[in-house]
C-alpha cells in the first residue's frame, strides 16, 4: 500500500519516468521513509512503555544480585530495555559498580545499551528485513555478553578512576508508575525520540535513495564484497570517529549493501559506529584509567570484526 | 522551599532547569532553585539517571523530562 502510494506520487504527480534514476531515487525516498516512520513511531511507543518498568535504578538493583556469567546476559538484554541518555553515562556507571554491580556486567550493560535498541531493531527489520534485524539483535547481544566477560575476566578494577570507589551513593526510592503516567511517558519518550532522529533518517534515506538511483551495481562488490579480508576490519576502523546512530547510519547502509558491499561488513560498521565512538570514549574517561578504556575499546573491536568476519562467510 | 535540578549538562537536563523555573515563577511560590551539576552530588541522591529533580531533599523523578505544569504539581 504505501509502495502503491509513493509510486502515485513520483510517477503520477511528477510525471517522472519509472525506471530513470531520478525515478527510481525518488520513488525509494518516499517509500522508504514512510515504512520507516511509521514503524518508528509504533514500535517506539510499544517500547517505551515497557521502558517505564526497567528504571536504570531497578536494573541497577537486579544486576547488583547476579553474578558473572547469568549477570552478563542479564545486563546486555536489560540493556536493550532500560532508558539511559550518552550524558547519564557516568553516574550510572558510578551507581552501578557502587552497588556491587560486577565490573564486567557493568560493561555488558554499557556495550549492549546504545548498540542494540529499538531504533537499531526498526531500520533493519523495514530496510533488511525481519532476519537481518534479528541476527544483528543476536549477534549484539553476544558482543555484548562475550566482551563482558572478558574484561571482567581480566580483573581489571584498579583502573577504574580511584574516585569512584570513594564516592557515596546514597539510596532514592524509585516510584512506581501508573498506568496513566506509563502512556504520558511513552507519549512524550515517543515523540522526544522522533523529534531528536527525524533529520538522521531523512538524510540518511536521502543519501541511500542517491545511492540507490546513481551508483553503478555492483560499484562496492570489488572493494567492500566479501572477497576483501580487509574490509571488515577497515569497516569498523571507519565506524569509530563517525558520530552517529542506527538512524542515520542504517538507510545509507542498506544502499551500498543494493550495491555490492557484503552483510557482514555492514553489521560490523553499524555495530562500530554505535557501540565505539569517540565522544563515548571522552566521557567514559571521567571513570576509567586508560588502559580500561583502550582495553574496553579493543576487546569490542575484535568482537565486531568476529561478527563481520562471520557474516560474511555464512550469508 | 529548596529546588534542585540535577544534571551533568546535557541539553534534556536544562530544558528541565528552565520548566523549573517557570514552575516556580508561574505558581508565585517562593523557594531556592540551583542546578546541581557536580557528580558526587548527584550520587548522594542516589540518582544514577539525569536530569532529575530534588524538591526539599526529595528525589520527585529522575531520568526524564517535566512541563513546568507538572513541577508545579509537585511544589509543597
Amino acid at each position: 500500500m504505501l509502495k502503491s502510494f509513493a509510486d502515485h506520487i513520483v510517477f503520477n504527480l511528477f510525471g517522472l519516468i519509472p525506471g530513470s534514476r531520478a525515478g527510481e531515487a525518488l520513488d525509494f525516498f518516499i517509500y522508504d521513509t514512510l515504512k520507516i516512520f511509521l514503524l518508528l513511531t509504533t514500535i517506539i511507543y510499544v517500547v517505551a512503555i515497557i521502558r517505564t518498568s526497567f528504571p536504570p535504578e531497578r536494573t541497577k538493583r537486579i544486576l547488583a544480585h547476579e553474578r558473572e556469567y547469568v549477570g552478563n546476559v542479564m545486563a546486555a538484554l536489560l540493556g536493550i530495555v532500560t532508558p539511559f541518555c550518552s550524558c547519564s553515562a557516568v553516574p550510572l556507571f558510578i551507581g552501578f559498580v557502587e552497588s556491587g554491580v560486577p565490573l564486567g556486567v557493568t560493561f555488558s550493560f554499557l556495550i549492549s545499551s546504545p548498540m542494540v535498541n529499538e531504533v537499531a531493531l526498526i531500520m533493519l527489520w523495514g530496510l533488511f528485513g525481519w532476519k537481518i534485524a534479528l541476527i544483528y539483535i543476536a549477534t549484539g547481544l553476544l558482543v555484548a555478553i562475550v566482551s563482558g566477560i572478558v574484561i571482567g575476566r581480566l580483573k581489571m578494577e584498579k583502573y577504574v578512576q580511584d574516585y569512584v570507589w570513594e564516592m557515596q551513593v546514597g539510596n532514592s526510592e524509585i516510584k512506581v508508575m501508573v498506568w496513566r503516567e506509563k502512556l504520558e511517558y511513552a507519549r512524550e519518550y515517543t515523540f522526544g525520540l522522533l523529534k531528536k532522529i527525524w533529520p538522521y533518517v531523512v538524510v540518511g534515506v536521502g543519501i541511500g535513495a542517491f545511492i540507490h538511483g546513481y551508483v553503478p551495481q555492483d560499484f562496492l562488490a570489488k572493494w567492500a564484497g566479501r572477497d576483501n579480508p580487509f574490509a571488515v576490519p577497515v569497516a569498523v576502523a571507519l565506524g569509530v570517529p563517525l558520530y552517529s546512530n542506527a538512524a542515520g547510519v542504517i538507510p545509507i547502509v542498506q544502499a551500498l549493501t543494493a550495491k555490492g558491499m557484503a552483510i557482514g561488513t555492514v553489521l560490523a560498521f553499524m555495530m562500530a559506529v554505535t557501540a565505539l565512538s569517540l565522544p563515548e570514549a571522552v566521557i567514559l574517561s571521567n571513570v576509567l584509567k586508560k588502559p580500561l578504556l583502550a582495553t574496553f575499546f579493543g576487546i569490542v573491536a575484535t568482537a565486531i570484526v568476529i561478527v563481520g568476519y562471520l557474516f560474511n562467510a555464512l550469508l | 522551599m529548596k529546588i534542585e535540578v540535577l544534571g551533568t549538562g546535557c541539553a534534556k537536563c536544562k530544558t528541565l532547569y528552565e520548566n523549573a523555573r517557570k514552575a516556580l515563577e508561574e505558581s508565585g511560590k517562593s523557594g531556592e532553585l540551583v542546578k546541581v551539576e557536580d557528580i558526587p552530588s548527584i550520587m548522594k541522591y542516589g540518582v544514577i539517571s539525569t536530569p532529575a529533580l530534588v524538591i526539599d531533599g526529595k528525589v520527585m523523578f529522575s531520568g526524564k523530562l517535566a512541563s513546568p505544569a507538572e513541577i508545579s504539581g509537585m511544589l509543597p
